[in-house]
């Protein structure tokens, strides 16, 4: 009996388990997954070619007017300089697919997200189901599950983004959940009184008092997708993760300097703008 | 007057399996004793009252009552547990989502303790709100929350935020969110209770001057005695989930049904709460129309009565003035053959709003009885010293048996 608690024997071979169950997923299903990733791939590319082809003071001029009309005068002057300094450090190609990732999977989050945070908002039931997951989500050490990303969705910049989506999609659900929930319960009631559907009270009610409460999710979101961009890049993906993990490999202090420099920079440009989206 | 709802056996029990509760009380189980058991609220137990059309009627009781579950359920907000609620015959309780959601957009409209105004929309597009619930275009809903904002004296205030505004004004914008679906049932849920007490008197008066325009049943939640007074034409008292008692104000002041009622009026003073109107008496006192009849047919109809003077009305009950024995002789002997030069002069009259506490100078400084006019100026009736003091006398019946008791 008490064999069982000397430990020395491995009696749950959960680690086996998952081996197995990836290794089948991966032969029997990898061109489900393949598919799964086109439309993740279509937006990517799309935003990629877009800051591809657009030249860099016309990107410039684009996130200055989103400063000036979201955020104010000092920000702007911020933005510009940091735009202009990340182009100086010979950095702008790998900071525009940085932008077009970050982009990229905040937009599949905030399409995932919002619903499903309003879905929480209104049952408590689907937010117990819920919160196991996020809670996972938000802390599995992102190398856990870099690993069967790979092997279901080969490397390469598509398979950063769906990490980073995986590691990003929290936040929103639960900001969106929470401003649902702090609607006063008045307010919905009022809002029945006067004959308004469950879909009204949603779209009249509900939605427009929480918006601050996602953007507020929404720019966390885009914080935590930023923070995945150097370990994206570990399989494969590009942009400012890439300068980073080559000075890691070959101990080059200086370019992973530049590459950090920039990833903080870009964070504190997007973060300062998206937090003035909800005080709009 | 038609019933406009009708409220039949409705029960409310709060948590989990409730018709439990429901057979507990059926066996003659109390609230305490049913909470202890099931973990089970009883909200209400067995309410059933009757409300006419164009009347405000105030369901009073003090906090835990059930009174705001009560009007909670005229729109279902609240699902009563079991009985039925006809509104114009339809059965809230039982009736479809359609039909309830047109009872709420249409028929029934609600006004908030809290105000429970949206802080995200202009004034205009609060008190526009029911009508985008029903899908009424922009233009005309505008139109109309426009018209309802006037109507509560609100222009000029449509593209403020409600937080911009006070207390009272907010509670105007939720009168007119109210107003501008042009309900016939306005629900009331402690409408001014937030509200300091002399805008809350404003708003009381505000809503009188508003009904007078547009009748309209209204169902006042209130646990103030004076508001329910002032503005109620009935009062239904609640206690623990019970209607105690339904009546006009001065039913249940002077014949209050039981102790808790009784214990409501306990220090409410008469002479507050009873108006000019309430104990104005028409039988006493001979009545002489203007055309056609004079000084000497007069003269003969007081002394026929046995009284002292007479109060002349034209055609359509207005009162022309008051005439005494004396000047009706002094008249003849004059040979005028028209009344008007034997009125006395500064006759002196009262308004049937008045509260006793108001008429108390006219009626101590004048030898005849007061005229009691009606806010149009007709002729109701008269109070003499005698019926005052009498009133005073029955509601203090009970005082000089505690004091009995005490000594």
């Amino acid at each position: 009996m008490t064999r069982i608690f000397a430990f020395d024997e491995r009696l749950i071979p959960l680690d086996d388990w998952v081996q197995n169950g990836v290794d089948w997923l991966v032969t029997n299903y990898r061109e489900l997954f393949q598919v799964i990733k086109v439309p993740v791939e279509m937006t990517l590319e799309g935003l990629e070619w877009f800051f591809a082809i657009l030249p860099p003071s016309l990107v410039m001029l684009l996130f200055a007017l989103l400063a000036w009309r979201y955020a104010g005068r000092m920000v702007t002057l911020f933005t510009t300089l940091t735009l202009l300094l990340i182009g100086f450090l010979g950095l702008w190609d790998e900071t525009m697919t940085t932008l077009a990732m970050v982009i990229c999977s905040v937009l599949f989050c905030a399409v995932a997200g919002i619903p499903l945070g309003i879905a929480a908002g209104r049952s408590d039931r689907f937010q117990m189901l819920l919160r196991p997951f996020l809670d996972a989500m938000q802390t599995t050490p992102a190398f856990v599950y870099l690993i069967p990303v790979v092997m279901l969705f080969s490397i390469g910049t598509v398979s950063g983004v769906l990490a980073t989506i995986v590691f990003a999609l929290p936040p929103i659900i639960r900001l969106t959940s929470l401003g649902i929930r702090q609607v006063h319960p008045e307010l919905v009631e009022a809002a029945v009184a006067f004959g308004a559907t469950p879909w009204q009270v949603l779209r009249k009610v509900q939605f427009p008092l929480a918006l601050p409460s996602v953007m507020a999710g929404l720019n966390q979101t885009i914080m935590m997708a930023l923070s995945m961009v150097v370990i994206a890049s570990l399989i494969g993906a590009g942009g400012l993760g890439g300068p980073v993990v080559q000075g890691l490999n070959t101990l080059e202090i200086g370019l992973a300097t530049i590459g950090g420099l920039s990833i903080v920079l870009l964070a504190m440009v997007l973060d300062r703008i998206t937090q003035g989206f909800g005080k709009r | 007057m038609s019933e406009k709802i009708k409220v039949e056996n409705i029960y409310k029990i709060f948590g989990q399996q409730p018709k439990k509760a429901l057979q507990m009380l059926q066996d003659g189980l109390d609230k305490q004793t049913i909470h202890q058991r099931t973990g089970l609220t009883v909200g209400v137990q067995d309410a059933s009252f009757s409300i006419n059309a164009g009347e405000i009627f105030v369901v009073m009781g003090l906090s835990g009552s059930g009174k705001s579950t009560m009007v909670r359920m005229l729109n279902r907000l609240i699902a009563p547990t079991s009985g039925h609620i006809y509104v114009d015959g339809q059965d809230v309780a039982t009736m479809g989502d359609a039909d309830l959601l047109a009872l709420r957009r249409q028929k029934m409209s609600m006004v908030f303790q809290s105000f429970a105004l949206m802080p995200h929309l202009s004034v205009l597009d609060n008190a526009a709100f029911g009508l985008e619930m029903a899908g009424v275009d922009k233009k005309t809903r505008h139109e109309r929350a426009m018209q309802a904002l006037e109507q509560v004296g609100l222009e000029g205030y449509h593209n403020s935020r409600p937080k911009q505004l006070s207390g009272g004004m907010q509670q105007r914008v939720g009168l007119a969110r109210g107003l501008t679906v042009n309900p016939e049932v306005l629900l009331m849920d402690e409408a001014f209770s937030a509200l300091d007490p002399l805008i809350r008197t404003e708003m009381q008066d505000e809503l009188l001057k508003l009904q007078s325009r547009a009748q309209r049943t209204i169902v006042f939640i209130s646990h103030d005695l004076d508001e329910a007074m002032r503005i109620g034409d009935r009062i239904a008292i609640m206690e623990g989930g019970r209607v105690v008692q339904v009546g006009t104000p001065e039913e249940i002041l002077q014949n209050p049904a039981d102790d808790y009622v009784r214990a409501f009026f306990r220090g409410v003073d008469p002479t507050n709460i009873l108006t000019a109107g309430d104990i104005a008496r028409d039988s006493q006192v001979t009545l002489i129309r203007h055309q056609g009849e004079g000084p000497r047919a007069a003269l003969q109809r007081l002394i026929r009565h046995d009284r002292e003077y007479g109060y002349v009305l034209d055609a359509d009950r207005r009162l022309k003035g008051i005439v005494s024995a004396d000047s009706l002789k002094a008249l003849i002997d004059a040979g005028g053959k028209d009344l008007s030069p034997a009125f006395l002069e500064e006759f002196g009259s009262v308004q049937a709003c008045d509260s006793m506490q108001d008429i108390l100078p006219e009626l101590t400084t004048r030898p005849w009885p007061v005229p009691v006019l009606s806010a149009d100026g007709k002729y109701l009736g008269v109070i003499s010293k005698n019926q005052f003091l009498r009133t005073l006398q029955r509601n203090h019946v009970e005082e000089p048996a505690l004091e009995a008791v005490g000594s």
